[in-house]
């Protein structure tokens, strides 16, 4: 081991195909084929079984448990690769989803000849509809501004923060207080943002009826495609050289810098996408579920955002994904039965995950593995190429 | 051709608690100089580096190939050629060897280039594992390395970040006498075409290897010039070595070493 002369290696370096890693040929088959296959499979199950098999609500509930996969897809960027405690998404979601709740409000007004949004007569708004609403009349400007709008949020506070270099427990608390903030401020101003009761009772959507139960099936596609191709993306940037980067950064900040990188332009490009993503699930959330309110976009639901990734491995784009869907069915599931319990339950998931199984349920196999054959090859890698 | 030249005048750093760990040094490493910087525990030596990469804020002046380098912040430095190592390896232990050397390798990467994967490698990581021996491990996890490879891949690192100016802190602390041999030849070959600082301890590995030397004390140059030279200088043999011990003998590298001065302070 600790020799530092030339052993002759096995494969030359000078390998002609371009198949860096010199796993035998069936392993390399199978690992090009696999990820493509998994997705495939995905893909299909998603959008060709789910809408056959599931009634009209179950698939509504599926919608709305896909749209937090979207957000763990993010989550998994930015605190599974980046070290990133993203303990603020609700924010992202919510800039999101009250981007595009408003945009709806205004079109349901315009189609029943109103140019004010049901609520904002209701309190009798004084001087017609406040400037910065007047945008999200236009369904163009609107549905960019559910991207947008969050990541210009995300890359300025991520700029301070990152060449400031808080990082760690400061970096979540900090988060956790913007999430607070926003919905505190939604809350306060109940005539232009509908307050406490958020905006709710959406007709149309683009033209559809979202009363119609085929439209609503249709927006359960939108959303499953947008989650498949969100993780397609994801996982395009976990094996680029820039998800190398990442890890290095999360593993060795200074290293990293001493190298010639700015370590903060890394972090900013994994928290701006995360942010975009968790964005733009919050504008898919407001029709698939009808409501967007500062409940939902707080404290709880910020912790709750990363929870599911926690425990089906943060690190894992498809542990993350799969584990947001799961917790967010047995929430569902549980709270109505068990109402008191559940946030036990979801701190004591939490708690677990992060401390006794910080690759959550995706590193299960390997550290059973390991523990059963006690040998020394550190399964490091397989949290690397997922 | 050889590196860059690195010049300190006048360093200051002066720590929050008020206590100053540089006072005033002033240093003149030419290029392709193989400088020893050595002097007893609280002397400066690492923070002189700290201040020269940037790590620590200073006073006074350092120029690099001819220009001020002082308050840049730590990338920049990098950027121009200045790499450095510490004293505990500090490898991407996630990554597997080439990663790292990739990683080193990439600081002026595009944008388009960085969210391709890494179908191959630049040349330069393939000449980096042959010189420090590590082409048989490159798919393996830099973690599971050895302490010596660990250190053996921080250098690659610095070869293939293609830095003019090398800074290391005692690299071959905890290396095997067979490992320090190849480590201070593995320097002399990289100090060919580049400026190599190196802080270390070991007097033996020194006296071997170093082409000049610089005692540091309480902050401030005491002492300059070969390994006899230095050697030689009274005020060293007070301060450093805590007693005067028999001047060596004028002839410079490699020298036999006699046993009172070999003893580490």
């Amino acid at each position: 081991m600790t020799t530092t002369s030339t052993p002759p290696t096995a494969a030359p370096a000078t390998e002609p195909p371009a198949g860096p890693p010199e796993t035998p040929f069936l392993g390399r088959f199978l690992g090009r084929f696999r990820t493509p296959a998994a997705f495939l499979l995905g893909a299909v199950l998603l959008v060709g079984v789910a809408p056959l098999v599931l009634s009209d609500f179950r698939l509504g509930l599926l919608a709305k448990y896909l749209c937090y996969g979207i957000v763990a897809v993010g989550v998994s960027l930015a605190w599974g690769r980046g070290g990133l405690l993203v303990l603020g998404q609700g924010v992202f979601f919510g800039l999101g989803g009250y981007a595009m709740a408003m945009h709806l409000k205004l079109a349901d007004a315009a189609a029943t000849g109103e140019t004010l949004p049901d609520f904002m007569l209701l309190y009798g708004t004084e001087g017609g509809l406040p400037w910065w609403w007047q945008p999200f009349a236009n369904p163009a400007f609107a549905l960019a501004m559910t991207v947008v709008l969050p990541m210009a949020v995300a890359a300025l506070l991520g700029a301070l923060v990152f060449r400031r270099r808080v990082k760690g427990a400061y970096f979540a608390i900090l988060s956790q207080a913007l999430a607070a903030a926003l919905a505190i401020w939604l809350v306060g101003q109940q005539a232009t943002t509908g307050g406490t009761n958020g905006l709710t009772g959406f007709q149309g959507f683009f033209g559809y009826d979202l009363n119609d139960p085929i439209n609503q099936r249709m927006v359960y596609v939108v959303i499953a495609v947008a989650l498949l191709l969100l993780m397609a993306a994801a996982r395009q940037l976990f094996v680029s050289r820039y998800g190398e980067l990442l890890i290095a950064v999360r593993d060795s900040e200074e290293r990293v810098r001493f190298l010639g990188y700015n370590p903060a332009n890394v972090k900013l490009v994994a928290y701006v996408v995360a942010a975009g993503m968790a964005g733009l699930a919050g504008a898919l959330f407001v029709p698939a579920v009808g409501i967007i309110s500062p409940a939902l976009i707080g404290i709880v639901p910020s912790i709750g955002f990363v929870i599911g990734a926690a425990v089906g491995g943060r690190a894992s784009l498809v542990g993350a994904v799969l584990g947001a869907i799961a917790v967010a069915w047995a929430q569902s599931t549980l709270s109505d039965a068990w109402p008191a319990g559940w946030t036990y339950l979801q701190g004591l998931l939490f708690v677990v995950a992060v401390g006794f199984l910080p690759g959550g349920l995706a590193s299960l196999r390997t550290v059973l593995r390991r523990r059963r054959t006690s040998s020394d090859r550190v399964g490091a890698t397989k949290g690397v190429t997922t | 051709m050889s590196g860059e030249g690195l010049t300190v005048r006048d360093l200051r750093v002066t720590f929050d608690g008020g206590v100053t760990a540089v006072d005033g040094v002033d240093l003149d490493i030419g290029p392709g100089d193989l400088r020893f910087l050595i002097g007893p525990n609280g002397a400066g030596k690492t923070t002189l580096v700290d201040a020269v990469t940037g790590l620590v804020r200073a006073s006074g002046s350092i120029r690099f190939g001819g220009e001020e380098i002082i308050g840049e912040p730590v990338h920049r430095i990098a950027r121009r050629g200045i790499g450095r190592t510490f004293q505990t390896a500090t490898v991407f232990e996630q990554l597997t060897v080439e990663q790292n050397l990739d990683i080193a390798a990439g600081a002026g990467r595009s944008a388009l280039t960085l969210l391709r994967r890494r179908r191959n490698v630049p040349e330069s990581v393939g000449k980096a594992l042959e010189i420090t021996g590590l082409t048989a491990l490159r798919h393996r996890p830099a973690g599971v390395l050895a302490h010596g490879q660990k250190q053996s891949l921080e250098i690659g690192m610095l070869l293939v970040q293609d830095v003019k100016l090398l800074l290391l802190d005692e690299p071959v602390a905890g290396m095997s006498h067979d490992e320090r041999e190849a480590a201070g030849e593995l320097l002399q070959r990289v100090s060919e075409d580049r400026t190599v600082v190196v802080i270390e301890h070991d007097m033996e590995f020194m006296r071997s290897f170093a082409r000049s030397v610089s005692v540091l004390h309480a902050g401030k140059v005491l002492s300059e010039g070969t390994v006899a030279q230095v050697q030689a200088d009274a005020k060293v043999q007070e301060v450093y070595l805590g007693r005067a011990s028999e001047p060596e003998p004028s002839v410079a590298v490699p020298v036999p070493v006699p046993a009172p001065v070999r003893e580490e302070v």
